[in-house]
């Protein structure tokens, strides 16, 4: 069942679709492979089917006839998920109610048979691990949600499962406690080298924890890269607006230059019918007196928050996003002129 | 200060008026079982012979209601919890009509119920005639509230991810249902265990067209000794029924109540500073 555990796992699914009973397509047929030790994100609203592919991954859902799903090159499709060996986190954690924290924990080792002096060793190791020691013996209904956050995640590593499967595991959390957590998990799956899913529709989390992320929408993969090809390249205008804030501006090409109703543009993209180029916040800046610039327009509103400041810009009728320096002190209506890096322009 | 003082005597004495509304005829109906006789009133002395009489005239009724009450928890046991979690896994239409069509022999009259089972198996008269023609339609009758119960707590919980994250750890259909839907229903399944075995004991108008003379429950005993003998003998009856019927709730209300765990690491430092 488990031939050496040492060793990370590679998923494949082959044209794997699911219809469900009451004919809803979740998912369009998909061919997924997810290399050994690689952590994965599939990324993407709700109802993209990010989710069903993970459970079809982890063995809960079966896929329509002629999808086929692979642990390295053995055949899985038809085995349940109890044989597949695989960490399973939830997005509601499914701690069991009637056990302690240990007793969670512990369960899948229970399981196993494994020795009792065994058991608690390795529920004591994977407590320290996530640094919950203390509330080894207490409920869950007397633990916060993090620490449910951090039982869940022990309780799927304690038995060495082949593939650590993560759904939605920070969306109930609080902002700051997600982004702890999201360091955590990210510190914890380098070091244990583990194959690991992980479903999200939080573009930070995908960037910051997926070696390879996956965007889907409506059942099919929009765009497959790691975190800097989709934010930078993104292949369509969906994965574009998903990922980020984008600009978008309407023009046309005139003799290497893209004019819009703002200015103009550099672009040496090549030739063809561009009718849009697209851009990051980060790739504008409000130009200084006196600076050559590209486009103008007049401020709609700053949003301060924090370490930079957000401009709106009404450019000639297209609203523009820039970021601007936290000290910054533009008044609205003002009238201001932006500097686009050219490296960051984009046509698709 | 007085007017708080006054509402306070207030609420008390209305809370003492109604337990004595509850409690005066339970307590004087016993001390008649336990009164010399009853027409003189209590001057006439305190005597166990009604209840010793009551003893040995109808003995075998309380034991066939004690045996029927223990049967009818078993079989609602059996029968009740894996459809309760059936219906908690299947939130269909059929699963509503099924809900809704095991609640049916409770509102109807318990006559009616007693006369379709003669109806429809008087026939057979070994069954018929036995103890189990009286368990069957306490069976019928106290289904409901044993699925009820036990189905309340299960849709409390989110039975199925519950069940996926044991199934991802490794546990098969009957560790899961064994490890975390039966414990996790534990007090469903006592709240229901509760109304059976209180329903069972109790129950007379089914029981009444069910009953043969040889399978007589209490509470068919109780009305006969009520209608045929002395008002003393009837009251000792209650006393009785009363000694038997207490322990028994008060031991199934001491199981509800939480367990403590088991399970402690014994590197564990409960005094260590938790990270938030």
């Amino acid at each position: 069942m488990n031939p050496d555990p040492a060793k990370p796992l590679a998923i494949r699914l082959q044209s794997c679709a699911k219809t469900f009973d009451t004919g809803v397509r979740a998912l369009e047929p998909m061919d997924l492979a997810i290399d050994a030790g690689e952590t994965l994100v599939l990324l993407g609203p709700s109802g993209c089917g990010k989710t069903t592919t993970l459970r079809l991954i982890a063995g809960l859902e079966r896929p329509d006839p002629g999808g086929k799903v692979f642990f390295d090159d053995r055949e899985v499709t038809r085995e349940s998920i109890e044989k597949r060996n695989v960490g399973m986190v939830f997005q509601s954690y499914a701690l069991f109610p009637n056990m302690t924290v240990a007793e969670n924990i512990g369960y899948g080792l229970r399981i196993r048979r494994v020795p009792a002096a065994g058991q608690r060793a390795r529920v004591s190791e994977m407590l320290s691990m996530m640094r919950i020691e203390p509330l080894a013996d207490r409920r869950v209904d007397q633990i916060s949600g993090g620490q449910r956050q951090r039982v869940a995640l022990a309780r799927a590593l304690a038995v060495q499962p082949r593939a650590l499967l993560l759904d939605e595991p920070l969306t109930s959390l609080d902002a700051q406690l997600r982004e702890t957590l999201r360091v955590e998990i990210n510190l914890l799956l380098r070091r244990l080298g583990i194959t690991t899913v992980y479903v999200t529709h939080d573009q930070t989390e995908a960037m910051a924890l997926g070696d390879r992320i996956i965007v889907m929408s409506h059942g099919r993969v929009a765009q497959t890269g790691t975190p800097r090809e989709i934010y930078h390249h993104p292949a369509s205008a969906f994965v574009a607006d998903f990922i980020g804030t984008m600009n978008r501006l309407p023009g046309e090409l005139v003799g290497g230059r893209f004019q819009c109703a703002c200015g103009s543009l550099p672009w040496s993209g090549g030739n063809g019918d561009i009718r849009e180029l697209l851009f990051r916040p980060e790739d504008v800046r409000i130009a200084d007196d006196g600076e050559d610039a590209d486009l103008s327009g007049t401020v709609a509103a700053a949003f301060f928050v924090g370490d930079r400041t957000r401009v709106l810009v009404d450019a000639a009728g297209s609203q523009l996003v820039a970021e601007s320096p936290a000290r910054c002190t533009l008044q609205v209506g003002q009238a201001v002129r932006l500097r686009v890096d050219a490296r960051g322009l984009l046509a698709l | 200060m007085t007017t708080s003082r006054f509402l306070f005597t207030l609420q008390l004495a209305f809370t003492l008026a109604v337990c004595a509304f509850l409690v005066v005829p339970v307590v004087l109906s016993m001390l008649a079982g336990l009164t010399a006789n009853y027409l003189v009133g209590l001057s006439s002395g305190l005597t166990l012979r009604w209840v010793i009489e009551v003893w040995s005239g109808y003995r075998d009724t309380i034991f066939l209601s004690l045996g029927i009450s223990v049967a009818c928890l078993a079989v609602t046991l059996a029968l009740g919890v894996p459809t309760a979690y059936l219906l908690a896994r299947s939130r269909n239409r059929l699963a509503r009509l099924i809900e809704e069509l095991l609640v049916l022999p409770v509102a109807m009259p318990g006559l009616a119920t007693a006369l379709a089972l003669i109806v429809t198996y008087g026939v057979y008269r070994g069954f018929r005639t036995s103890w189990t023609f009286i368990l069957v339609g306490h069976v019928l009758f106290t289904l409901a509230f044993m699925v009820r119960s036990v189905l309340a707590v299960l849709s409390a919980i989110d039975l199925k991810t519950l069940e996926e994250g044991a199934a991802s750890l490794g546990a098969r259909f009957g560790q899961r249902f064994f490890h975390i839907v039966l414990p996790n229903c534990r007090n469903g399944i006592l709240a229901g265990s509760l109304m059976v075995v209180t329903l069972s004991m109790g129950e007379f108008n089914m029981t009444w067209l069910l009953h043969t003379p040889y399978t007589k429950t209490l509470p068919v005993g109780l009305a006969d000794a009520y209608a045929s003998l002395r008002l003393e003998i009837g009251s000792a009856y209650t006393l009785i029924f009363f000694l038997m019927i207490i322990p028994l709730l008060l031991g199934l209300q001491a199981l509800s109540r939480p367990r403590p765990s088991r399970f402690i690491p014994d590197d564990s430092d409960p005094t260590a500073e938790n990270r938030p």
